[in-house]
Order: C-alpha cells, then sequence, then structure tokens
C-alpha cells in the first residue's frame, strides 16, 4: 500500500477524478442559468407592464402606438382551447392507455405504444398545419378556437396516454386478482378499482399536459389565427390565445406592444409554472372513500 | 339476517350474459381508441401531402434545390433548400451545446450528487422544460441576444479563421448561432430528463463492482454506467435532436428571417422549415399556405424518421421505462 | 351454504410449462383442507383453479374438472364472474384496496355486484366485519382508509371482503405468510370460527398451522426442477402427521426435505 508507484497513479487517478466531477457538477449550474435567467428577466420586465387593466381588456381599437390594450380576450381564447383539447385528450388518452395496460396483446399493442411514443415527437407546428389541412380548409370549418383545441388535442394526447399508461402499471396485479376474485368483472374492475388507485398520478401527468399545450403558440397561428377583440364562441370566427398574443406583440416595433408582450408572457409563464408546481405536489397519496 | 340473494351459480345465467357483453363492449372501446392513435399518424401524413400536391406540382423538383421563398408570385418561385438547410444546422448546432451539459448533469445529480440535491435539481430542470417557446424567444430577443454578441466577437477574433465562425460584415447578433443558444437551452431538459431515467436503471451491482476493485468515482462512471447506457443516450439525443427540428416560435422570433445556404452562423439571418411556416402563414395567400404545408409535410417526414429511429435505438436498449418524459 | 369442491383430472400450464399434473381431490364442506408442500409443488395453481383465477395469468390454462355441489365451473354457462363471486379467496399478502375505506373495503364485492341500498351494505359490512372477528378494533373508524390498518387487520379485512358476498367456499392462499406470529394466531383462529358456515381450503407452507388448523391435509410435492407438480396424497390430518401412507410425506413432514 505504500509503494511509491502505487501512490503516483493513484495521485494521477485522484487529479482526474476531481476534474471530471467538477466538470459535471459545472454542467448542473450551466443548465440551471438559463432558468433563473428567464424567469427572473420575465418576471422584471413583466412586473411593470402587468396591471388589472391588463388581465380585463381586450386589444379592441387600440392602434399601434396606443398604450393600454389587454390580454383578456387572449386568455379567454386560450381557456376555451385548453378546454376543448382536454375534453377531447383525456378520456380518449385513458381509454388508449387501459388498452395499452389492460387489454393489449402482441403486435397491435406494441404498434399503438409505439405510435403513441412517436407522436410525443409530433412538431407542434405540423400539428397545426393538419388541423389546417384537414379542419380550416379540408372540411371548410374556417378558423376558431375548436380547430385550436383539435391540435392542441393531437398534441396532448401522447402526453396523457404515456403518463396514465405509467400509473396504470404501477397499481399492483394484487388489487386486479383481489376485484376478479369478488366476483368483479374486468370492466367493473378496472374502472372501479385500477382507475381511482392511480387517480392521483393521472391527475398529475393531465395537468403537465396542460401545462405544455398551454403555453403552444404555432398550431394557433395555422388554427385560431388570432383576432383583437373578444369572441367567446369557440366555435366561429377567429379567435386570440394568450400565446399567440405574446407573438403577435413582441413582432411590433414600437415599445407599448413590447410592454404587453412581457405582461402577456409573464401571465402565461406564471400560469404554466403554476400548474407545474401543483401538478407535481398532488402525490401519490391515495384519496379515502372513493366509491 | 340475509341482505343478499345467496349467489347461486345456476341463476346467474342472464347476469352472465350481461357482463359478458359490456366486458366486450368496453375492451373494443378500449381497442378502438388505440386504433384512433393510428389512424392519427396516418391522417396527418395523408391530409398534409393532399394539401401539398399543388405546390409540389408547380415546384416541381426545384422545391428541393430552389432558395427562395415566393409562393405567391408568377411565377412562383420557392423551395426549401435554405429552410432544410438552416433546420438542420441550427439542430445540430443545437445538439453540440446542449448534449455535453445535459448528459453531463444528468451523471452529476444521479451519480455524485446527495439524492436529495439529486431530486431537487432534477426537478428543477424540469421546469426548464414547462417554460413556453413563445417566452424563450422574447427572451432571446430582449436579453439573450445582445449579451451573446461580445460572446460572438470573441468567437470571431479567436477562432475566426474558420468560416463557422466568421461574420464577413462584422455584425452579429440574430444570427442562426442565436437561434441555436435558445434551441440548445429548450432540448436540454428532455435530454437530461432521459439521460437520467437511463443511468438510473444501470444496475447498483455494476456500479459496485467497478468501486470495489477501487475505482474512483468518475472511473465507475466510465467503466459502469457510460458503456451501459450508451444507446441510451443515442436514444435521448436523437429524441432531443427531434424536438429541435420542429421547433418553432422561439426561432421565429430571434432568428432575423433570411433565405440562404450559408454557414458562417455568427452572422444574422437564416431561416428554418418551422419558423418560416410561423411567419409566413399569415401573409399568404392559398398558393403560399399549399406551399407551406408541402413544406410542413417534409418536416413531418424527418422529424417522424428522427423519432422511429430514436424509439428504435432506446427500446433496443431495453429501456422501454426512460422514453416519454417531458 | 357450504359446498363440496370435486376437482378431477386438474392439469394446468403456464404457457408451455405444465406446472401441475393430473390433481384429483375431492374438498368437504365445514371443514377446512390445508394444501401443503414443498416450494414449488403447484399447491397455488391447483388452489387458483378452483376459483378460475389461474386464467388471469397471461399464457394461462388448464384442462380437468372442478364441480361445485355437482356442477361445474369450467362448464359454458358459467363465467368465471359468476365463479369468483361464489368462491371467494383470500391471498398472500393482505391487499385491501388503498383508494377506499375500511367500509367500503367490506362492501366493495357487494357494490361492485349491483348492491345499492345503504341499509344492506351496512348490514353486510357490521356482519362481515364481527364474523372475521375485526369490528370490535374497527367499528368506530370505519371510514378511514384501509391502509391504516396493522398488517393482520388488513388480512382479516380481506377476509371480511371476501365473505361479504357470502360465498360458499373460502379459498386461502397462504394467508398468514406475510404476518407476524400473534396475527397468523388471530387468523387461525378466524379459520376454525368460520368453518361452520364455508368450505376452507388453505394453501401453507407452515405444517404447524396446517397440524393446528385443518380436519383434512392434502401433500403435494414435484420430483424436481422443471417437473409438474402432483398430488401424493390426501387423508385426515391427525393420520398425515403421523402414520402418512406415502414416505415423501413422511419425509416432508419430519422435516428431510423441503
Amino acid at each position: 500500500m505504500t509503494a511509491i508507484g502505487v501512490g503516483r497513479i493513484s495521485r494521477r487517478r485522484r487529479v482526474t477524478n476531481t476534474i471530471l466531477c467538477s466538470l459535471l457538477g459545472l454542467a448542473v449550474l450551466v443548465a440551471l442559468a438559463p432558468l433563473v435567467a428567464v424567469l427572473v428577466y420575465t418576471v422584471q420586465r413583466g412586473y411593470h407592464a402587468l396591471s388589472p387593466h391588463f388581465l380585463t381588456r381586450s386589444m379592441r381599437g387600440v392602434g399601434p402606438l396606443d398604450k393600454g390594450g389587454g390580454a383578456y380576450h387572449a386568455i379567454i381564447g386560450t381557456a376555451e382551447q385548453v378546454l376543448i383539447a382536454g375534453l377531447l385528450a383525456v378520456p380518449l388518452g385513458l381509454l388508449v392507455a387501459i388498452y395499452i395496460v389492460e387489454y393489449g396483446r402482441g403486435t397491435l399493442r406494441s404498434v399503438v405504444r409505439f405510435l403513441v411514443d412517436v407522436m410525443t415527437g409530433v412538431p407542434s407546428i405540423v400539428a397545426g398545419l393538419f388541423i389546417f389541412a384537414f379542419w380550416v380548409v379540408g372540411l371548410h370549418k374556417g378558423f376558431s378556437g375548436l380547430a385550436a383545441g383539435l391540435a392542441l388535442a393531437v398534441l396532448m394526447l401522447p402526453v396523457v396516454v404515456r403518463s396514465s399508461e405509467e400509473m396504470l402499471k404501477l397499481v399492483p396485479d394484487e388489487l386486479r386478482e383481489a376485484s376478479y376474485a369478488l366476483g368483479v368483472p374486468r370492466w367493473r374492475t378496472i374502472l372501479s378499482v385500477v382507475l381511482p388507485t392511480a387517480s392521483a398520478g393521472i391527475t398529475t401527468g393531465v395537468m403537465l399536459a396542460v401545462a405544455r399545450v398551454a403555453g403552444e403558440t404555432a398550431p394557433l397561428l395555422l388554427t385560431a389565427f388570432g383576432t383583437d377583440g373578444v369572441n367567446r364562441s369557440p366555435f366561429k370566427g377567429a379567435q386570440s390565445g394568450l400565446p399567440l398574443y405574446v407573438f403577435t406583440q413582441a413582432g411590433s416595433a414600437f415599445d407599448v406592444a413590447v410592454r404587453r408582450a412581457w405582461a402577456g408572457a409573464l401571465t402565461l409563464i406564471v400560469f404554466v409554472l403554476l400548474l407545474t408546481v401543483i401538478a407535481r405536489a398532488v402525490t401519490a397519496r391515495s384519496r379515502v372513500g372513493v366509491d | 339476517m340475509t341482505a343478499v340473494d345467496p349467489p347461486a351459480l345456476a341463476r346467474s345465467a342472464r347476469r352472465r350474459r350481461a357482463t359478458r357483453r359490456a366486458d366486450t363492449a368496453f375492451r373494443l372501446v378500449t381497442l378502438g381508441s388505440g386504433l384512433v392513435v393510428v389512424v392519427l399518424i396516418v391522417a396527418i401524413g395523408v391530409f398534409l401531402f393532399v394539401h401539398a400536391t399543388p405546390a409540389f406540382r408547380k415546384a416541381g423538383s426545384s422545391f428541393f434545390t430552389e432558395k427562395a421563398w415566393f409562393p405567391d408570385n408568377s411565377p412562383a418561385r420557392f423551395g426549401i433548400a435554405a429552410l432544410a438547410f438552416g433546420t438542420v444546422l441550427s439542430s445540430i448546432v443545437a445538439l453540440v451545446l446542449a448534449v455535453p451539459v445535459a448528459v453531463g448533469s444528468a451523471l452529476f445529480l444521479t451519480e455524485l450528487a446527495p439524492r436529495r440535491l439529486g431530486r431537487v435539481v432534477g426537478y428543477l430542470l424540469d421546469l426548464l422544460a414547462a417554460v413556453p417557446s413563445v417566452v424563450y424567444g422574447l427572451w432571446g430577443i430582449y436579453y439573450l441576444v445582445p449579451r451573446l454578441k461580445p460572446v460572438e466577437q470573441w468567437l470571431d477574433r479567436t477562432v475566426g479563421f474558420i468560416p463557422l465562425f466568421h461574420s464577413r460584415a462584422g455584425i452579429y447578433g440574430r444570427s442562426l448561432f442565436a437561434a441555436s443558444v435558445v434551441l440548445a437551452i429548450m432540448i436540454l431538459p428532455i435530454i437530461a430528463a432521459i439521460s437520467r431515467e437511463i443511468f438510473r436503471q444501470v444496475p447498483r451491482a455494476d456500479r459496485e463492482a467497478a468501486l470495489a476493485l477501487g475505482a474512483t468515482r468518475w472511473e465507475a462512471i466510465r467503466l459502469a454506467v457510460l458503456p451501459y447506457s450508451r444507446g441510451g443516450i443515442v436514444g435521448a439525443v436523437m429524441l432531443g435532436l427531434g424536438r429541435a427540428l420542429g421547433e418553432t416560435i422561439a426561432i421565429a422570433m430571434v432568428l432575423a428571417a433570411a433565405f440562404k445556404v450559408d454557414f458562417h452562423i455568427l452572422e444574422p439571418g437564416g431561416n428554418t422549415i418551422a419558423a418560416n411556416i410561423a411567419t409566413k402563414f399569415g401573409l399568404s395567400g392559398g398558393a403560399g399556405r399549399d406551399a407551406l404545408v408541402a413544406s410542413g409535410l417534409v418536416l413531418f417526414a424527418i422529424t417522424l424518421a428522427v423519432n422511429v429511429v430514436a424509439r428504435g435505438v432506446v427500446y433496443r436498449t431495453g429501456l422501454a421505462a426512460a422514453e416519454g418524459k417531458p | 351454504m357450504a359446498k363440496r369442491i370435486e376437482a378431477g383430472g386438474v392439469t394446468a400450464w403456464f404457457g408451455s410449462f405444465k406446472a401441475i399434473d393430473d390433481i384429483g381431490l375431492t374438498i368437504e364442506p365445514k371443514q377446512i383442507t390445508a394444501l401443503i408442500g414443498p416450494s414449488g409443488c403447484g399447491k397455488s395453481t391447483f388452489i387458483r383453479t378452483l376459483n378460475r383465477m389461474h386464467e388471469v395469468v397471461p399464457g394461462a390454462r388448464m384442462e380437468g374438472k372442478v364441480l361445485l355441489d355437482g356442477e361445474d365451473i369450467y362448464g359454458p354457462e358459467f363465467s368465471a364472474t359468476d365463479v369468483r363471486r361464489t368462491i371467494g379467496m383470500v391471498f398472500q399478502r393482505p391487499n385491501p384496496f388503498p383508494t377506499m375505506s375500511i367500509r367500503d373495503n367490506v362492501a366493495a364485492g357487494l357494490r361492485l355486484n349491483g348492491v345499492r341500498r345503504k341499509a344492506e351494505l351496512d348490514d353486510a359490512v357490521e356482519r362481515s366485519l364481527r364474523l372475521a372477528a375485526l369490528w370490535d378494533e374497527v367499528s368506530h373508524r370505519l371510514g378511514r382508509a384501509a391502509a391504516s390498518l396493522s398488517g393482520g387487520q388488513q388480512q382479516r379485512l380481506c377476509i371480511a371482503r371476501a365473505i361479504a358476498v357470502e360465498p360458499d367456499v373460502l379459498l386461502m392462499d397462504e394467508p398468514c405468510s406475510a404476518l407476524d406470529p400473534v396475527s397468523t394466531l388471530t387468523i387461525e383462529d378466524l379459520m376454525s370460527d368460520l368453518k361452520d358456515q364455508y368450505t376452507i381450503v388453505v394453501v401453507t407452507h407452515n405444517m404447524q398451522q396446517a397440524a393446528r388448523v385443518s380436519d383434512v391435509t392434502a401433500f403435494f410435492t414435484i420430483a424436481g426442477a422443471d417437473e409438474p407438480g402432483r398430488l401424493v396424497e390426501v387423508g385426515a390430518t391427525s393420520k398425515i402427521f403421523t402414520k402418512p401412507d406415502d414416505e415423501r410425506t413422511e419425509a416432508y413432514i419430519t422435516g428431510r426435505f423441503g
């Protein structure tokens, strides 16, 4: 143990170890730096621009050089579009996850699983183009909040499937067996025992999926198109959305518009991060008294 | 005292049929939902193709060689040469920047950091993925681009003899490089999250075997962790690539649009397929939109191919549990 | 209520692996029948063919006949669901439904089978919990999560859940293997109490337990790895543990192998 040769080698190894481990630590700091920078800068710029006025006014009749104006119409749009996306993607996604975990067999199951994974990689602009080609002009439905909801649903579906699938897999088989042993048919076992057991995890997954699509801009450009005024109906006519609003305002050359963009960005980021944080806080702790 | 009828086997024929029917119905509903996924992927391809056909017909083979984008002019002149070039180049630069940081931080968090710290920081990295791309775009224009200028100047001064890092006019700013930095920040959390999953699956015994031989922590990483996870990391990188190729809004905002095939990435200007769709769509006429759909079809095909290969790699390394994490 | 089970020629596979071969056994009502034998001898597989739980495992299949008071439970006129409602089961590890309260766990079988009236459910819950010797411990906290109970209590809760649907037979697959000695004794007492009303089959790897609680004992064994499990002999517990006919049985109960 005291041989000099051994000592010299181990010193070199020790130095290598220290340098490389420090580099790995540095990587973490480099990775975290943009998060801090984005959050701090957005809060700084957005804080001054954000006001009750901003949250309650639309852009109707606000000229490019005018102060004032707000994102009310965009917030309404986003709320409706995300709701539509959720109403479509969550039940469908759950059923797909149930198929994959509970019923699927053989090749078809693998194909469905694989395609769900591939679908998570479909760029959001492509989802927008698809709904544009299929719904907006293909079926002559025109631009609308509903079209945006459809595009967002396409993006949300694979995320919901994947997270629900993971959660369903965590439900121990012993619980399914306990239910079968009581003479409960399979479909009731899934609905009354498996789903409630996985519900906390599924909720988290759904909230993360909502947070993801709520911040999407590209599909809205091609489906909701955007407008300055309030359009409460998602079924008829162009609609704005919060991310789209930020994009449009940021594209302006004028300071007043850029201020509005920052206010919108702050609103959006607060909503999305709040949702993300709450979603993680919904722990896997089981709820009691499920019927 | 008997609250329920004693269940008799023979008496439940009717109920049994009902149960069986309900079970079959439910199974078919879930199967149908699974098929919806298959149909959706096919439908995306088919609808894009149908709408792209007029544009393909009009442009012919020049669609793949033409750099300019004037689909609404007559005669129309448009093609994806410059767009495809910008898409691929920006994604590659983004990968070069993001992969070492992402894999390095994933290694640190799983192998070196105390468990608690690893979890908290991992959670923060996931938050990076939750920031909407429009916010990255806005931040990119107003925060990052001005602060990158000195970095770009420094690069030009020190390694400017390589054309890649030289600006001929001496101006910097909303360049492909800046767009790539934003892209790198956006794909970093994805690559890091999947890498962490992969490192976590390295059997503890492998790691301990290396440590028991007197390996240092870095040597244990090099001997046990990295060889085991190579395939998975390749998959993770490719998933990051898929995301980078399709990223739209942040690039549309940061990059000053220009249609050129040019390796001088520090010079302002450039474009990508996705960003071009976003910036041109609102101003385009019917023919212009068809042309944009055609470019989108190409993007869809590329990302689909990248994703299929990436998933294949991840599956083959038996790390199926690792994919699909945000 | 308690019914007789006659199993004949029961052979079961997992994929291409034959787990048990040609088991024939008659299980009398109002008695406790213990299935004993070394690990992997197929006793658990056999008990799971008695209420068609075997087929839950993907790739599993079986041949042979299982009659419940003369009716073939694998006959085309019965579904697995009907069979399992009639033949209850308690598992190795306590598996109460984690999202449900104590009350809802006991009522789960009834409710999932369509019983809706609250009074009826409350009656059944109290009756089953009393029968499972758990009522005094939980009557004041029926709304609490089942997970708040101890392991032994959870297992008694699972027994209450199984008997709430008033089955004819109670199958118990190593019900005490995950429990401490005190809880084990409680469950054993409970089994003796329940045998007036039920046909009870219990799989155990604990020979003292078989000797303590059962009236009839069946001994299973395997000839070697990859061989299917076979029934060696069956008889009154007192006889099996004192004067078994087969030398393999004797070797096992005297602790020479297994």
